[in-house]
């Protein structure tokens, strides 16, 4: 795994346009330790994105691609959202599904990928909206995890249809007034976590972007028990700033204000037994290299 | 026998499939030129022939070429680049070729830079900007290439070539089939026997549509 598999030809490399050749030189693929610091050191794997100023996804979307563990052979399912405006900007496999039919085109992909390559290891990662995932897909999202299908689900959450104008979704906080839903959510926020873990979910966090170090944890953690165990679900809180009402330097508080502990968005995490097994061996085994490695760096 | 022929255009907005209008593809060692199956060798010296009287003469590599995957990959990009020095040595000065890449797929609209890259959903951007005026499709996935070889037919009057690895492309002007190192090398060999018994022409558009 590394930028072998995506080698420019040598007679035809200067013709190549500069973005695609910085991708070669400096992005992160093959990279162990790669995460979100490496956000403006290295050629990252979003070349730009065509969402509104200051939108916290944008923010998540730059986050989770440079927590991936394994991007050159990582697979995302994107579906329709703010989220498919950006995708043809991603230097990263994807596709995009029919709205809602993401979970299903996931589960086919990683079996279909399983086959085709028996000895290397791809991830499938699912990223959606909450229409997508809550509303729209949601017997894909429950049949997916019934299944125990190895692929990770991620739904930013930004509690409304944003870019259709601002219609309900299940995951609207109740009484919430919307642009086109002026009547007020009349019935409590899904509690999708809480239904992800009792469907089968072995690795489920709900947090928000605000914190890249955290989003990095849970994106790795999440990718690595959904390839070694089941299935895993991310339900992260990207504020629509516009249909809430807020200018483009206000996402950032508004995560912070909804992830105290009495908030909505308060840090939740839930992982099964062999989820917990998994991750507290990964972490042995990542101090052991690491203190090896500050070892050899001593030494020389 | 069908009275269609793939001609350059700008044949209308949506230009019907030439399969649709009964063009079929060569068989091996077979070429078509405006959807009429011909020899190979007859289709080598058209492709020159057409190479060497364009004002703007183009080869646009797609990814099977561009990236290399494997080493036949980069071979052909070999013989690619030979083939774009050979154009440029045998054309008059008045002529400009260019290579330009088609690095994937994905939509740009609106970041496209037309002067440096083309993408199948809108190579009529490339074509119209650099005044382009015959062009040559080497290792892009066929489908991508059905799509602007079409675009390209509806809107703009470049003459169309397509060095297919698979079995040809109806809606390109000319197009050979099993492309290989051999064969792009061939048509440089032809570019060069040309060299000066072709008149180039004096302007890069032609307008009106051809069928």
């Amino acid at each position: 795994m590394s930028k072998e598999k995506i080698k420019i030809s040598e007679d035809l490399y200067d013709i190549m346009p500069s973005d695609y050749q910085d991708l070669v030189r400096s992005a992160t693929y093959g990279k162990e330790d790669r995460g979100w610091k490496d956000i403006g050191n290295s050629k990252e794997l979003i070349e730009q994105h065509s969402l509104c100023a200051g939108c916290p996804e944008s923010m998540a979307f730059r986050y989770i691609l440079a927590s991936l563990p394994n991007p050159e052979d990582t697979v995302m399912v994107g579906s329709t959202g703010c989220t498919s405006l950006v995708f043809p900007m991603v230097a990263v496999h994807n596709i995009h599904s029919l709205f809602g039919n993401q979970n299903a085109i996931a589960s086919g992909l990683k079996r279909a990928l399983s086959v085709r390559f028996p000895n290397r290891t791809k991830d499938v990662v699912v990223l959606a909206g909450d229409g997508a995932t809550v509303d729209i897909g949601l017997d894909m999202t429950l049949q997916a995890w019934f299944r125990q299908e190895k692929f990770t689900t991620i739904c930013f959450d930004n509690e409304l249809y944003a870019n259709t104008g601002g219609q309900e979704s299940g995951l609207m906080q109740k009484g919430f007034v919307a642009k086109m839903a002026p009547v007020g959510k009349l019935f409590d926020k899904v509690r999708l976590p809480e239904i992800a873990r009792e469907s089968g979910c072995h690795y489920v966090v709900q947090c928000t972007v605000s914190k890249p170090s955290v989003i990095e944890k849970v994106i790795r953690n999440a990718v690595l028990v959904a390839r070694e165990i089941g299935p895993t679900y991310l339900q992260l809180y990207t504020p629509c700033i516009l249909e809430i009402g807020k200018n483009s330097m206000e996402g950032l508080q508004e995560m912070r204000d909804s992830e105290k502990p009495t908030e909505r968005f308060a840090y939740k995490e839930y992982m099964s037994e062999p989820a917990k097994q998994l991750l507290a061996e990964m972490a042995a085994k990542d101090k052991e290299r690491k203190a090896a490695a500050k070892q050899l760096a001593g030494q020389a | 026998m069908n009275d269609y022929r793939v001609l350059p255009g700008p044949e209308h907005f949506l230009p019907p499939a030439a399969a649709s209008m009964g063009i079929r593809l060569p068989n091996p060692g077979e070429a078509h030129i405006n959807g009429v199956i011909a020899p190979e060798e007859k289709a080598y010296e058209e492709a020159a022939r057409q190479f060497l009287m364009a004002k703007v003469p183009t080869i646009f590599p797609g990814p099977l070429v561009l990236w290399a995957w494997n080493e036949k990959a980069a071979k052909k990009a070999t013989a690619i680049r030979h083939l774009y020095n050979t154009l440029k040595e045998c054309v008059h000065p008045s002529q400009t070729p260019m290579l330009i890449p088609m690095p994937d797929y994905r939509p740009k609209y609106p970041k496209i830079n037309p002067e440096v890259e083309i993408n199948p959903n809108h190579p009529n951007l490339t074509i119209w900007h650099n005044k382009i005026d015959c062009c040559m499709f080497v290792g892009v996935h066929c489908h991508q290439a059905n799509l602007s070889l079409k675009i390209i037919r509806g809107g703009t009057s470049c003459y169309t070539i397509a060095m297919c690895a698979q079995a040809g492309h109806e809606d390109a002007m000319l197009s050979f089939r099993d492309a290989s190192v051999e064969k792009i090398m061939k048509l440089a060999d032809w570019v060069r026997k040309l060299k000066g018994t072709v008149q180039p022409r004096l302007t890069s558009a032609k307008s009106g549509a051809s069928n």
